[in-house]
């Protein structure tokens, strides 16, 4: 699941729940996580590190 | 203030008892409580009642070590037998725990008189200690200001003379952080090493109990009380000359306040002046802690309240109610991304160590905030007040190395500053043994 995608199904969920004060949290989450898969350290089936940025 | 090794040695040689302490410290909750909102629960008359207990033990020769008769609090986290564990939340009224949290049970085995339990930000989620279910807990140097958190009462309470020590935990850097705004010592010991039995989780993986005292010196007494090993006395002291400190610069002394800043920089140059040789190293991903950090506790947090949440909502302080409910969409393959990410941390943290007796870094970039701040400027920049105050703990946390902070000095309004020192894992006796070095020349402000 790509971040945008996860962000607006996780922001459309807690509006559901009747938390709409989430959103701004959740983007913060969100730019955590962009952060988290860009960094260097991850690994990934083609058997090369990633190097930056977001991979799906 | 007196601390646990001058009443040592003052109750043996029978210039006080520990009824007469106990009723001191009593007498300064009793005075200074109602300002600062440091205590839950004060425990007056079972406080008493060992105390009697521990006077007519040593009378009669049966001395149970340097935490015999020591007044000490407890952050409302831990279980103590027969006493309700609030976590400073309105979801766990009714609770009364059944048994001794393990860390509790040694305390009482090495003879320690329990005065109460203290206020905390609410299930240790939080770096103020102001959402709260019994109000904010104030910093006694400025009560406008935060104490730090979570275990900000206990920090008030050892800072305010209302006990010798209290016992903390520490899920990012609760024990370090009021230790560092209310001017006194706080160790959170290597991960795994105090047991977890009988604490309220914040992150199971993460979380730490530990001492916040005076000195260094009494640090070690009570870690090794809580280890359920209280006989052992603070090691031997070490000469400062040729301790090998490592200064990581970059990220961790990126964001400081300006007097923080000085205040850091003037404990170096004492250490240096002392026979230190300090190095500037480099912790590689530093900038990934932040992202790892919050992947990981958030997500065990949320595992740990998510029947509580949906059950009883509204009995959550909003800040942190909300806070939680962020932990729940956190994914899997990200919780799976940070925990590569914890190993990563720890094999640079550990490489950093490899040619040195220990890290050097501030403990909080910032002076105690005021209460109710969301953000704080330092310099041009306006940063979140939790993401600042976690900024140089965290990271030891995630990789499980032991950290002491140390007072100081102060800055030029009052407020305290604290310097951290790590060691490597599974060696906290090794870092105290810096530590009890260095605490002269860190202190000397």
């Amino acid at each position: 699941m790509t971040i945008e995608s996860w962000l607006q199904a996780a922001i459309a969920d807690a509006e559901r729940r009747g938390l709409p004060e989430l959103k701004p949290i959740l983007e913060t989450l969100a730019r955590a996580t962009r952060a988290l898969r860009a960094a260097d350290f991850n690994d990934h089936a083609s058997g090369s590190a990633q190097s930056a940025g977001e991979k799906p | 203030m007196m601390n646990i090794e001058q009443f040592g040695r003052r109750l043996r040689g029978g210039e006080l008892t520990a009824v007469g302490v106990t009723e001191e410290c009593l007498r300064r909750i009793a005075a200074d409580n109602p300002r600062l909102n440091a205590f839950i629960r004060v425990l007056a008359d079972d406080a008493l009642r060992q105390a009697r207990a521990a006077d007519k033990e040593l009378a009669a020769g049966h001395d149970r070590g340097p935490l015999h008769g020591v007044p000490i609090s407890v952050k409302d986290l831990l279980d103590m037998r027969g006493v309700p564990t609030t976590a400073a939340s309105r979801v766990r009224e009714g609770h009364v725990a059944s048994r001794d949290a393990t860390a509790i049970a040694h305390l009482r085995q090495a003879g320690a008189v329990l005065v109460g339990k203290t206020n905390l930000h609410e299930f240790a989620f939080g770096t103020t200690s102001e959402d709260s279910a019994f109000g904010p807990t104030r910093n006694p140097h400025d009560p406008t200001r935060s104490p730090g958190g979570s275990s900000g009462g206990s920090a008030v309470s050892v800072a305010g003379g209302m006990s010798l020590a209290s016992i903390g935990t520490d899920t990012g850097g609760s024990i370090r952080i009021p230790a560092g705004a209310c001017g006194v010592v706080g160790l959170k010991p290597s991960l795994g090493e105090v047991s977890t039995d009988g604490v309220v989780p914040l992150s199971r993986t993460m979380d730490h109990v530990g001492p916040l005292t005076l000195s260094v010196a009494d640090a070690c007494l009570v870690y090794h009380a809580l280890l359920g090993d209280p006989g052992v006395p603070p090691p031997a002291p070490m000469p400062v000359s040729g301790l090998r400190l490592a200064v990581p610069r970059t990220y961790f002394c990126d964001v400081l306040d300006e007097e923080v800043r000085a205040r850091f920089e003037e404990a170096l140059a004492r250490l240096r002046a002392a026979g230190a040789h300090i190095d500037d190293i480099e912790i590689r991903h530093a900038a990934d802690i932040a992202p790892i950090y919050l992947h990981l506790q958030a997500a065990d947090a949320a595992a740990y309240h998510a029947t509580m949440l949906e059950a009883m909502p509204e009995r959550y302080t909003p800040p942190v109610r909300l806070r939680l409910e962020m932990g729940r969409y956190v994914l899997a393959e990200d919780y799976v991304r940070a925990l590569a990410g914890r190993e990563v941390l720890r094999r640079e943290v550990d490489a950093a160590l490899a040619q040195h007796d220990a890290l050097v870094l501030p403990t909080l970039p910032i002076p105690a905030p005021l209460l109710g701040a969301n953000a704080v400027q330092i310099g041009s920049r306006s940063e979140p007040v939790r993401n600042v105050m976690l900024r140089l703990t965290q990271l030891f946390n995630v990789t499980g190395h032991p950290a002491i902070s140390i007072p100081d000095g102060c800055t030029s309004s009052g407020l305290p500053c604290g310097v951290q020192l790590v060691g490597c894992r599974m060696q906290t006796d090794a870092l105290l043994k810096v530590a009890l070095a260095c605490e002269t020349w860190i202190r000397q402000a």
